[in-house]
C-alpha cells in the first residue's frame, strides 16, 4: 500500500489551520485594499469613506457600492508624479538585476566549481548575510558613503580624488544598496542549479572540441536558465516595490513606487490613493508572480 | 585539457569568489569595529571605547522597543514554524486537494511580494476589523510573512527525504500519525529549528510591514533604528546593530549545533 494513500487523510487536516490563517492575512486582506482604493478620501477616522457599517443592514452595502468611484485611478493616470514613480521603478529593478545577474553569476559558478567539501562553507557564507539585519547592512553602507565616510577618506588618501565625492543621496547609492543586499537572492537559485549540474556535460562538449568560451556559451549557460529565472525574479519583484534602500540612500528627487506609496499613507494620510497604488502595482505584479510561481513549485515539488 | 577535474578553480572562480565575499562582509566588519569608536565623530577614530553600550542600555525607548521586538520575534517565529510545518506536510505529502494550487501560491507569494503591499493590505485588514493595533497586529502580520519561508525551508527538506522510511513503519503496524511523530518529524527537525531561526530574524529585521501595522506607542526597534538612520549616522546606533547582530550570530551558531545533534541522532534512529 502507498504511503502517499494512507497520508491523504490526516494530511488534509494539517493543510486547514494554514490554509485558513493565509487566506484572513494574505487574500482577504487584497479585498480590502481594492475596496479602499474605490473609496474617497475623508478627514475622518478611518480616513475614508464610504465604510461599512453592518448593523444597518443590506441597504447600507448597497448605499456604499453606489459610492464607489474610480477617481483615485484617473488621479494615478493624469497626476505624472505617479506614473514616473512606475517608471522609474521598473528602470531600477531591471538595471539591478542586470547587476545582480552580472556579479551572481561568476560567483555561483566559482562556488559550484569548489571541491565538495568547500561547497557547503561557502553556501553558508552566502547565507549568513541574508540573515544578519537587512537594515543594519544599509546602515552600514551610509557609514560608508557619507561624506567623511571611509570611501571618501581612502580615495583622498590614495589622491584618486582631490575632494570628497557626494556618494550619498545618489542613485549610485542606492543601486550599491540593492545590489549589497539581494546578491545572496540572486546567488543561491544560481548556486543551486549549477551545483546539480551533470559535470559530464560540458566535459563532453570540450571532449568534442569546443572551446571554453563555446563550452560555456552553449552548454553550461543554457542548462542554468532555470536557475537565472529564479534568481532574475527573486530579485526583480521585491525591488520593484522596495522602499527602505532608495529611502535611505537615494536622492529625494524621484520616487520609486514604494516610496509613493508610504508616502502618500504616512503622510499624507490618503488611504484611497495609496491603496490605488498597491493595486496597480499588483496588477503589473501578477505576470512575474506567476511565472515565480511557476518556478518555485517546479523546483520544490520535482521530488514528488 | 581533457579529463581536466572540474573542481579545478581558474584564477577568475578565485578572484569573483573572494570578491564576492569581500562585498558580503566588510561592511558589516566596518560597521562592528566602529561601534567601538570612542569619538563622537562616527569617522575620526578616537580608540576604543564601549560608551556607546552603555549609552544605550541607558536609553529607556530603544531598550522598550528592543524588548517589544524579541516578544514579537519569538511569538511570531513559533505560530510561523507551526502553521508553516504544517503547510510544508499537506503541500509535500498531500493528494492534490481541491484548491491546491490556491495553497501553494498563497505560500509562495508573500517571499517575493513587495513589503509595502502586505503591510498596507494588513494594516486595512486590521482597521476593518477594528483590532486595536500593537503587540498582536505586528505578531500576527510577521507570523503571516514568515510562516512562508518556513514552509519552504521545511518542503524541500521533506522532498529530499526517503519516502520508504515512512512506508517501512506503515508496514510494520503504525498508523500514519504515528508514522509521522515517530519516523518523519525527527528526520526534519533540523529544517524545522533552522525555519525557526529563520522566522525569528526576519521578524527582528522588518521595518515596513510593522510601520504599517503597529500602533502608536508600541515601535519596535528596527522602526526605531529606522527613524534614527534617517537623521544620519550615530555611533549608538552602530552600537545597537553589533549587539543585534550578535544575537543573530548567537542564533545562527545554536541553529547549526542543534541541526548537528538532532541530524546525527535522526541519522542513527532511521535503521531501527
Amino acid at each position: 500500500m502507498s504511503a502517499r494513500r494512507i497520508f491523504a487523510g490526516p494530511v488534509r487536516l494539517a493543510a486547514i489551520a494554514p490554509y485558513l490563517w493565509m487566506a484572513l492575512f494574505f487574500l482577504v486582506p487584497f479585498g480590502f485594499v481594492l475596496k479602499i482604493s474605490l473609496s474617497q478620501t475623508a478627514v475622518a477616522q478611518p480616513p475614508y469613506l464610504p465604510v461599512f457599517d453592518l448593523t444597518e443592514g443590506l441597504a447600507a452595502i448597497k448605499a456604499a457600492f453606489a459610492a464607489f468611484s474610480l477617481d483615485n485611478y484617473r488621479l494615478l493616470v493624469s497626476d505624472n508624479l505617479y506614473v514616473l514613480s512606475y517608471l522609474r521603478s521598473f528602470v531600477v529593478a531591471a538595471v539591478s538585476t542586470s547587476i545582480l545577474l552580472l556579479i551572481g553569476y561568476p560567483v555561483a559558478y566559482a562556488m559550484a566549481r569548489l571541491p565538495q567539501r568547500w561547497q557547503g562553507i561557502a553556501m553558508m557564507l552566502v547565507i549568513v548575510p541574508f540573515w544578519t539585519s537587512f537594515l543594519i547592512r544599509i546602515y552600514a553602507w551610509i557609514n560608508i558613503l557619507q561624506h567623511d565616510g571611509l570611501l571618501n577618506q581612502i580615495l583622498l588618501a590614495l589622491h584618486i580624488v582631490p575632494a570628497p565625492v557626494v556618494w550619498l543621496s545618489t542613485d549610485t547609492a542606492m543601486y550599491i544598496g540593492i545590489v549589497y543586499s539581494y546578491l545572496p537572492f540572486m546567488i543561491l537559485p544560481l548556486y543551486a542549479t549549477l551545483a546539480k549540474m551533470d559535470p559530464a556535460l560540458p566535459e563532453a562538449a570540450s571532449d568534442l572540441g569546443a572551446s571554453p568560451q563555446a563550452t560555456f556559451w552553449l552548454v553550461t549557460f543554457p542548462l542554468s536558465l532555470p536557475g537565472v529565472g529564479a534568481g532574475c525574479l527573486l530579485c526583480f519583484i521585491p525591488i520593484l516595490g522596495e522602499f527602505v534602500i532608495p529611502d535611505l540612500l537615494a536622492g529625494s528627487d524621484s520616487m520609486m513606487i514604494g516610496q509613493t506609496l508610504w508616502l502618500e499613507f504616512f503622510t499624507n494620510k490618503d488611504w484611497p490613493v495609496a491603496s490605488a497604488v498597491a493595486v496597480v502595482l499588483l496588477v503589473l505584479l501578477v505576470a512575474p508572480l506567476a511565472l515565480y510561481d511557476r518556478l518555485q513549485r517546479r523546483q520544490l515539488e520535482a521530488a514528488r | 585539457m581533457t579529463g581536466r577535474p572540474l573542481s579545478r578553480l581558474s584564477r577568475f572562480n578565485v578572484a569573483s569568489l573572494a570578491l564576492g565575499l569581500a562585498f558580503l562582509y566588510l561592511p558589516i566588519v566596518i560597521l562592528v569595529i566602529y561601534s567601538f569608536n570612542a569619538s563622537r565623530l562616527v569617522t575620526v577614530w578616537g580608540g576604543w571605547s564601549l560608551r556607546w553600550y552603555s549609552e544605550f542600555f541607558n536609553d529607556r525607548a530603544m531598550l522598550d522597543a528592543a524588548w517589544m521586538s524579541l516578544r514579537v520575534a519569538a511569538v511570531s517565529a513559533t505560530l510561523a514554524t507551526g502553521l508553516g510545518t504544517l503547510a510544508a506536510v499537506a503541500l509535500s505529502r498531500g493528494e492534490r486537494f481541491k484548491g491546491r494550487t490556491l495553497f501553494s501560491g498563497m505560500l509562495y507569494a508573500p517571499l517575493v511580494m513587495p513589503e509595502v503591499i502586505t503591510g498596507l493590505s494588513l494594516l486595512l485588514l486590521f482597521v476593518a476589523l477594528n483590532a486595536e493595533r500593537g503587540f498582536w497586529t505586528v505578531t500576527i502580520a510577521h507570523t503571516t510573512l514568515t510562516m512562508c519561508f518556513v514552509t519552504v525551508v521545511v518542503q524541500s527538506r521533506l522532498g529530499k527525504l526517503d519516502r520508504s522510511l515512512e512506508e517501512a513503519a506503515m508496514d510494520l503496524g503504525c498508523d500514519p500519525l504515528r508514522a509521522f511523530v515517530s519516523v518523519t518529524l525527527p528526520l526534519i527537525l533540523p529544517s524545522i529549528v533552522a525555519g525557526w531561526m529563520l522566522a525569528f530574524t526576519l521578524s527582528l529585521d522588518d521595518v515596513v510591514i510593522a510601520s504599517f501595522t503597529t500602533g502608536p506607542g508600541s515601535a519596535t526597534l528596527p522602526i526605531r533604528i529606522y527613524s534614527e538612520v534617517r537623521l544620519g549616522v550615530k555611533p549608538q546606533i552602530n552600537a545597537i546593530c553589533t549587539l543585534v547582530l550578535a544575537l543573530i550570530a548567537v542564533v545562527i551558531v545554536a541553529a547549526s549545533l542543534a541541526t548537528k545533534l538532532t541530524s546525527t541522532r535522526g541519522e542513527s534512529a532511521a535503521p531501527l
